[in-house]
């Protein structure tokens, strides 16, 4: 299969007064496109730079990070803003959801973006998809924990990505609606064919990706292939 | 429209829904401040064109000559030669009603022909305008007739002369409530003056020639014309376009001051629009990540925000102009004593083009250094915060300043018409403000580095507010003393510009005036008021007299000489002196040494006011000599004085030595001191059946109707001001309201961790006084100085503050601010955490 994300020598320095603080050093690999793949680490490993980087949110200071066939460092902010409203979605630990939009509006946001006329009926089937076809007109603060990252799992797949990214998608729930939440993640990873690249504490849920990475202080300890459950 | 900017409009749209509250106290401030400037505008420009489109009914006449004496051959050579439609001869006299003995000083006017050609003379009975004429009658003040139960067919006594009164003057073009207040007008036919015998020695005169001409004629290039043939002569002439030109700028001081106020407004508006932006930006910079996150370029995320800025700019500035246009039309009632014609008021689409535009042009400039934040937000925030991830250049911000105050500078001086003070203003406002910020950095600086560990928990809370991350302090206190110190300047520039009008009167001086006293019948005069056990104060002698030559040059050369330095009412005007051996109250010795009374041999040494000085360039040592009724007096400058003229006291020009004067043709003003009005109105009585010449200046009278001018002005005044007062704090509900976002998370936290409702009061209450109290004493103090700068350089006024702004603003803001920073945590007080912390996010 084509790598749909390939990262060589990647490092990321951040200055904090006269200090340098490197939280990435050297990193090389590859996501193969419709691949499940995770990224474990300890608190502090780098996992969350990674990502930003991997997503076209920050820029390295060395290395190249080559996304869906484009060079990241050859695009400017706006360029790798087009290029996550055609190929990226997201899922943050807090859903990120947009407190002033209601639930439907929020997922038609990526839809809109790219000037889909049929942005709002998709965005009430995707909401329907994840169960909450009869919320689409409340306000996040009028959702629960697990319903607000259920509309930010609508709002990931609405512009049907070719690669999606998750922070730590269950960080901010409980454990049942937590495993609710990746099984509809993976269920529609699974429809829509996606690649799925996940950045989680928990090694229960990494086990049920292809592929482990595995960071700390920055470095990778290990890139290994999972038997998935 | 492009599906782009269709989705940005919608977008706009809907977090302009969830945030409608917070966005409508940003509109209140801009609504506000347009309306001020809206309504100021418009009544100012309807005031001109009022004034341009009455001109002639304003002056009755195309034009007129006037002189302050009867003219002489050649003067009247020039008058018959331009043939006068109708003349007019008037002076300041007192006449009773023989009816019940009532006395009054007024202006009697004395007309011959069919004054006025425009407008009209309006009387009750319509007729008694033309009849009075014909019947030898006289149009008296309606106003005086009232206060004097007086009735058409009465008569009045005018000098020797009794005349019955044809009807009641209700008003005549050119003259104001309030200028015929003090002496209301008397109308009589100009052949019945003679009879008064009024005209007396010394007494005030002035007559006046009106003309109509047809309207073919250039008036202005008629006044260039006449220019040569009136030089050297004593007439003034006057054209309608003149006056009307001279009226517009009487009123331009009106207008100066209120376009002062509304620029305030104005300025407060546009502060409170940059502190609302600032923390409404501020906490959507997590919203705009997201998006950019989901593919929003740089321009989709600013734009969204901008049309939410310019459309709330735009409904703020027309809601703003459509109140101003219904404020303007309560000047016209406010000011209708000041002004001598009525004002229409017209509603054109011009002003609410500008307020639109206006509202558009403020909201945006003033919220683009916040927007611009959602330009360079990092979509990284949506991960970790990070401040400096979402700088903007300093370039930028720069750019972003320097178009701030140009904007400033341009509109200021659109409003004042003057480069100077605009640049002064906006200097002002750029200094207080870089003072505000520095204060509150170097407050922050100092609560950080002397941090009172052993304070209490919420006290130690309260000061951490002010200098964690996210605080509040700078901006607050950017808010609050910019808006305190606008308020407050005002405030004691309306104290300067009223105690500059204002009038000082000491119990135990002398309140009734005796004016045009003959040397004949002075001793009688004398006698009456004895008899009435009343003092006579002082008897102040008069001598009237002309200038012949400064320092050597001839008065009649220097009116020639275009170089010349000296004014020319100098060289026209008809001096009254007179001579004392000491300096009086209102009279402060300036420079030399003062003589008082003349030496045998010696020069004689006259003292000159310091008004003269500045008209004249005299300095101590020059020559002077005068022309006192046809004998000429040579004297030496030997002092100069400073002149209080606020006080009713009688003040000279010039005031000679004892020794010098005395067998001059003379006449005296004599004053007394009447404990009552019935005692006065006894006293004016006899005085006038056997003086009738006598003029009586009741000061009291003078005094309650001065007053009651003043507290017309300071009505006007008080208005404008407190329309920028309210704006200013809208603004600071505003600005302290938006903070509520910033600390009611804060709060809901520590109260789940346990914090009692009273401890979260506390650290709130603790908070807001700091920051309340810092801003506004830091911006009273800033317009103490900059109102002292005002009255000394602008004004040239001594400067004694009002305590109104330490007494009242200081701690009326402080609380102010605590209220409302109180409110803000209402919602966590009155709920649960989790419900709070569920709205919040």
């Amino acid at each position: 299969m084509p790598n749909i994300l390939k990262i060589t020598g990647l490092e990321k320095t951040y200055s904090s007064g006269n200090k340098q603080l490197t939280v990435l050093h050297d990193i090389s690999f590859a996501v193969e496109k419709g691949q499940t793949f995770s990224i474990v680490g300890p608190s502090g490993s780098g996992k969350t730079t990674l990502l930003g980087l991997c997503a076209g949110l920050d820029q390295p200071n060395a290395g190249n990070v080559e996304l869906c066939g484009h060079d990241l460092n050859t695009l400017n902010e706006d360029q790798r803003a087009q290029l996550r409203n055609k190929d990226v979605g997201f899922i943050f630990q807090n859903f990120q959801l947009l407190p002033t939009l209601t639930a439907l509006e929020n997922v038609s946001v990526p839809l809109e973006l790219q000037g889909d006329k049929g942005a709002l009926k998709k965005s009430i089937e995707l909401l329907e998809k994840v169960g909450l076809g009869k919320r689409v007109h409340h306000y996040p603060s009028q959702l629960s924990g697990g319903e607000q990252q259920r509309v930010a799992l609508a709002r990931a797949f609405a512009n049907a990505p070719s690669i999606l990214f998750a922070d730590e998608p269950t960080g901010n729930l409980d454990e049942e609606t937590g495993e609710k939440v990746i099984q509809l993640l993976f269920e529609l990873n699974k429809e829509a064919g996606t690649t799925l690249v996940i950045i989680t504490h928990d090694l229960d849920l990494a086990n049920r990706t292809q592929q482990i990475l595995r960071l700390k202080g920055g470095h990778i300890l290990t890139n290994e292939r999972t038997e998935v459950l | 429209m492009s599906k782009n900017t269709t989705w940005l409009f919608k977008m706009a749209w809907r977090d302009a829904k969830a945030s409608r509250v917070r966005l409508l106290l940003f509109m209140a401030s801009i609504i506000l401040g347009i309306s001020a400037v809206v309504s100021i505008q418009l009544f100012s420009s309807n005031l001109k064109d009022n004034i341009k489109l009455q001109s002639k009914a304003l002056m009755g006449a195309d034009f007129t000559l006037e002189s302050k004496q009867a003219p002489t051959e050649r003067e009247q050579q020039i008058i018959d030669s331009l043939q006068p439609d109708a003349k007019e001869i008037n002076f300041v006299s007192m006449i009773a009603f023989p009816k019940n003995g009532g006395t009054k000083l007024v202006k009697v006017r004395g007309l011959e022909g069919r004054f006025p050609f425009y407008g009209t003379i309006n009387t009750e009975p319509s007729t008694a305008s033309t009849s009075y004429q014909e019947l030898s009658g006289a149009l008296v003040d309606a106003t005086l007739m009232l206060q004097f139960d007086i009735k058409p067919g009465d008569s009045i006594k005018v000098g020797n002369l009794t005349l019955p009164i044809s009807g009641a003057l209700k008003a005549i073009p050119g003259s104001t409530a309030i200028s015929t207040s003090v002496a209301p007008p008397i109308i009589i036919p100009f052949a019945s003056i003679e009879a008064t015998g009024l005209l007396q020695f010394g007494s005030r005169k002035e007559y006046q020639f009106f003309y109509k001409r047809s309207d073919s004629l250039n008036i202005d290039q008629f006044e260039k014309d006449m220019k040569p043939v009136l030089e050297g002569e004593e007439l003034d002439l006057d054209t309608h376009t003149s006056t009307s030109r001279r009226l517009g700028k009487r009123y331009e001081n009106v207008g100066n001051f209120l376009n002062l106020a509304a620029f305030i407004a104005l300025l407060l508006g546009c502060i409170g629009i940059a502190s609302s932006v600032h923390i409404y930006i501020k906490e959507k910079l997590r919203a705009i990540a997201v998006l950019k996150c989901m593919g929003a370029s740089r321009l989709q995320s600013f734009l969204i925000f901008l049309i939410q800025i310019a459309g709330i700019g735009i409904l703020g500035g027309f809601i703003g102009s459509l109140i101003g246009i219904g404020v303007q039309t309560l000047f016209p009632y406010l000011l209708k004593d000041f002004l001598p014609f009525s004002v229409e008021i017209s509603i054109s689409a011009q002003p609410l083009i500008i307020g639109v535009f206006l509202g558009l042009f403020m909201s945006v400039l003033f919220a683009l250094l916040p927007l611009l934040r959602t330009w360079y937000v990092s979509p990284l925030e949506v991960l970790r915060v990070d401040e400096k991830a979402s700088q903007e250049p300093l370039k930028v911000k720069l750019l972003v300043y320097s178009a701030i105050l140009l904007f400033l500078f341009l509109f200021s001086f659109w409003l004042l018409n003057n480069a100077i003070y605009a640049l002064a203003f906006v200097a002002a406002t750029l200094i207080t403000f870089a003072t505000l910020a520095g204060v509150a950095t170097l407050s922050i600086n100092s609560v950080r580095r002397y941090f009172p560990s052993r304070w209490s928990f919420t006290a130690r809370q309260s000061l951490l507010n002010l200098f964690r991350p996210n605080n509040q302090t700078v901006v607050l206190v950017v808010a609050i003393g910019l808006g305190t110190f606008l308020i407050s300047t005002l405030y004691f520039t309306k104290d300067i510009l009223l105690a500059k009008t204002d009038i000082e009167q000491s119990s135990g001086d002398a309140n009734l005036i005796l004016l045009d006293v003959q040397t004949e019948q002075r001793e009688a005069v004398e006698q009456s008021i004895k008899a009435n056990d009343l003092p006579v104060m002082s008897v102040i002698p008069i001598v009237t007299m002309r200038l012949h030559s400064l320092n050597g040059n001839l008065v009649n050369d220097l009116r020639q000489d275009s170089t010349s330095q000296v004014r020319r009412w100098v060289l026209n005007h008809e001096f009254r002196a007179t001579y004392r051996d000491s300096l009086i109250g209102s009279e402060t010795l300036m420079d030399g040494k003062w003589t008082p009374r003349l030496e045998p041999g010696a020069p004689v040494e006259i003292s000159i006011s310091d008004n003269l000085v500045e008209s004249t360039n005299l300095k101590v040592g020059d020559a002077v000599i005068f022309n006192i009724q046809g004998v000429l007096m040579e004297t030496t400058v030997g002092s100069i004085r400073a002149v209080d003229w606020r006080q009713l006291h009688p003040n000279f020009t010039v005031l000679f030595p004892v020794g010098v004067l005395e067998s001059a043709p003379q006449f005296n003003v004599i004053m007394t001191s009447v404990s009552d009005e019935i005692h006065s109105a006894k006293l004016q009585r006899e005085l006038i059946a056997k003086f009738p010449n006598l003029t009586v200046l009741d000061l009291r009278q003078v005094f309650n109707i001065v007053e009651d001018i003043l507290d017309k002005v300071s009505w006007v005044i008080n208005f404008m001001a407190f329309f920028s007062m309210v704006t200013g704090i809208i603004v600071l509900i505003g600005s302290v309201r938006t903070s509520k976002y910033q600390r009611i998370k804060e709060s809901v936290l520590l109260r789940t961790l346990g914090a009692k409702n009273a401890q979260i009061l506390k650290i709130t209450a603790f908070e807001y006084l700091f920051l309340g109290l810092l801003g506004s004493l830091v911006g009273i103090l800033l317009a103490l100085l900059s109102s002292l700068c005002l009255a000394l350089l602008l004004f040239n006024e001594p400067f004694v503050p009002s305590a109104i702004p330490f007494l009242v603003f200081l701690p009326g803001i402080t609380l102010l601010v605590l209220i409302i920073g109180l409110s803000n945590i209402r919602t966590v007080l009155k709920s649960s955490p989790l419900a709070v912390l569920r709205k919040e996010g």
